[in-house]
């Protein structure tokens, strides 16, 4: 019997590129946490890592800069995302490009550019931990920007009219339906930032003097010494994302990630 | 317009300015100290074309522009060849197998960067793979084939269906109706996707590091490694990037500028 084509066939190379490539290596991680040097059942990699006071202390220090980083992109991107969603300008598409297009530049490059900028006014080498959040802010404001931008032109035009004739001033209109409608992509946004800035030791490195450590660092030690406590590192990240993920419903929707739609 | 309205105005605006103002600083700081003879940003110099010449003459350097470049263009190609096919197929599929494929294609999108080039690194040792241009292809496609779907399955969504079942009966065999009536409704999603692999794949450092060959560098780790452990470089090698921002930069603007009017054309054709 000859093998009929039918258009399902297509995502079978795709399907097998998922299995050995994303699949297998989150299960190869899985393993390797629970194993100790004897590739042994073992839960020594958690109990190791959270008894060591300084690996503690990394963690809180780490969390503290994803926090204010997020914080600030935060405060920064919800009121452009708003008046550019609520612009009556024509052309408002360009000027959303003009907030993205540092965003294709090299990323390495781009810190790069900040750590000539911060040498300049004096800074580098002085302020280890302002220069790390200021390089994350600069570096991850896009994707704080498009997600909120994409939610609040959803927002209908009449139910801040509605808002205003029911007797709402601008504030409990700002606070009662904007920032509720907005959810989702505040949501979106606080992942988009919240991550990176606890992984890319890239930023950290090249702004913060080799002087602030953050949790992807970890993994980027162990790598070259204990594969076990690195997949262990891997393994809490990859709870941590998912966890977040799912409880923001992301594994459904198709959001503007990376101006992907743009 | 009452007063309050124009202030308000010019506030927006204000902040608005601001905050392109200190996303361009850095970049315009560079751009203009490219042209200046100097190795120290804030000292002074005249005009030049020193840096340029810096980099354009540095073998290495021209070296691992080129591996960025190819790279980029080797996994942007076939990330957009495996992903089209993907979505296309995962399209029709069962709703259950749909949902699957879509949930792990997810991963490396959500996933922190450096669980993703661990996990490859680690995968790649385990299995005995030494390193190659082959696990570093692999690594950028886990990154980019994602996104690719990410911007073609809209395009399937928007589709009318009922037009493959007419090509059929109208006797197109299944493989002339997918490519004469399924892939030109989605090639703008499938030229998004491919920009995008792009852009991606030249910004990676960290699957990069972790799963290149060694010897092979790109922008990324190749600058990453001269800032930070600069004492292999000279002044000259660290103000040569300089110029690499500054013509990195005038292309992206370029292309979004062209690709902007070339999206007006379009409009006004309609």
């Amino acid at each position: 019997m000859r093998l009929r084509f039918s258009r399902k066939m297509l995502g079978i190379p795709y399907a097998v590129f998922l299995v050995f490539f994303v699949l297998l290596p989150m299960l190869v991680i899985l393993f390797y946490a629970f194993t100790d040097k004897e590739m042994h059942l073992s839960f020594g990699n958690f109990i190791q890592f959270f008894s060591d006071p300084t690996k503690l202390s990394t963690i809180v220090y780490s969390l503290v800069i994803a926090l204010i980083t997020t914080a600030v992109c935060l405060a920064i991107a919800y009121p452009v995302a708003y008046i550019l969603a609520r612009s009556k300008m024509k052309k408002k598409f360009i000027l959303l490009l003009l907030f993205v297009t540092p965003m294709w530049i090299n990323f390495v490059l781009r810190i790069n550019a900040i750590r000539e900028l911060l040498s300049w006014v004096g800074l580098l080498g002085e302020a280890n931990y302002f220069n790390t959040i200021f390089g994350m802010v600069y570096d991850f404001l896009p994707f704080m920007i498009l997600p909120l931008y994409t939610t609040l032109l959803k927002i209908d035009e009449s139910l801040y009219e509605a808002s205003a004739d029911l007797g709402a001033g601008g504030m409990t209109t700002f606070t009662r339906v904007t920032v509720p409608l907005s959810m989702p992509g505040i949501m979106s946004g606080i992942t988009m930032v919240f991550l990176p800035s606890m992984t890319n030791y890239v930023v950290s490195d090249m702004l913060g003097n080799s002087k602030v450590t953050i949790i992807g660092k970890f993994i980027y030690e162990y790598f070259g010494t204990n594969w076990h406590m690195g997949s262990m590192v891997a393994l809490i990240l990859l709870i941590v994302v998912f966890l977040s993920t799912w409880l923001t419903g992301g594994f459904k929707e198709d959001e503007t990630v990376r101006g992907a739609n743009l | 317009m009452n007063k309050k309205t124009i202030a308000l105005r010019c506030v927006k605006a204000a902040f608005i300015g601001l905050v392109l103002l200190l996303l361009y600083a850095p970049i315009l700081l560079l751009a203009v100290y490219s042209f200046i003879n100097t190795d120290v940003i804030g000292t002074g110099g005249g005009f030049t074309f020193d840096h340029y010449k810096d980099l354009f003459g540095d073998e290495q350097v021209m070296t691992m522009i080129g591996n960025t470049v190819g790279l980029a263009f080797a996994s942007a190609a076939l990330s957009t060849v495996l992903g089209t096919l993907g979505a296309i197929g995962m399209y029709y599929s069962k709703k259950r197998v749909k949902t699957a494929m879509g949930a792990v294609s997810r991963i490396p999108i959500i996933n922190a960067e450096i669980v993703t080039a661990l996990s490859l690194a680690i995968l790649f040792v385990t299995f005995g793979m030494p390193k190659s241009y082959f696990t570093l292809l692999m690594g950028h496609m886990v990154i980019c084939t994602p996104f690719v779907i990410l911007s073609v399955m809209p395009k399937l969504k928007q589709m009318d269906n009922s037009l493959y079942e007419a090509a059929l009966d109208l006797g197109a065999s299944p493989a002339q109706a997918l490519f004469k009536v399924i892939l030109p409704q989605i090639v703008p999603g499938i030229i998004s996707g491919f920009m995008l692999a792009i852009t991606l794949s030249l910004d990676d450092y960290i699957v990069t590091v972790y799963t290149r060959p060694t010897g092979f560098d790109t922008i990324s780790t190749y600058v990453f490694n001269a800032t930070i452990r600069g004492n292999a470089h000279t002044a000259e090698t660290l103000s040569s990037f300089w110029a690499l921002t500054t013509i990195i930069f005038l292309i992206i603007l370029i292309v979004a500028v062209s690709a902007n009017l070339a999206g007006r054309k379009k409009e006004a054709n309609k």
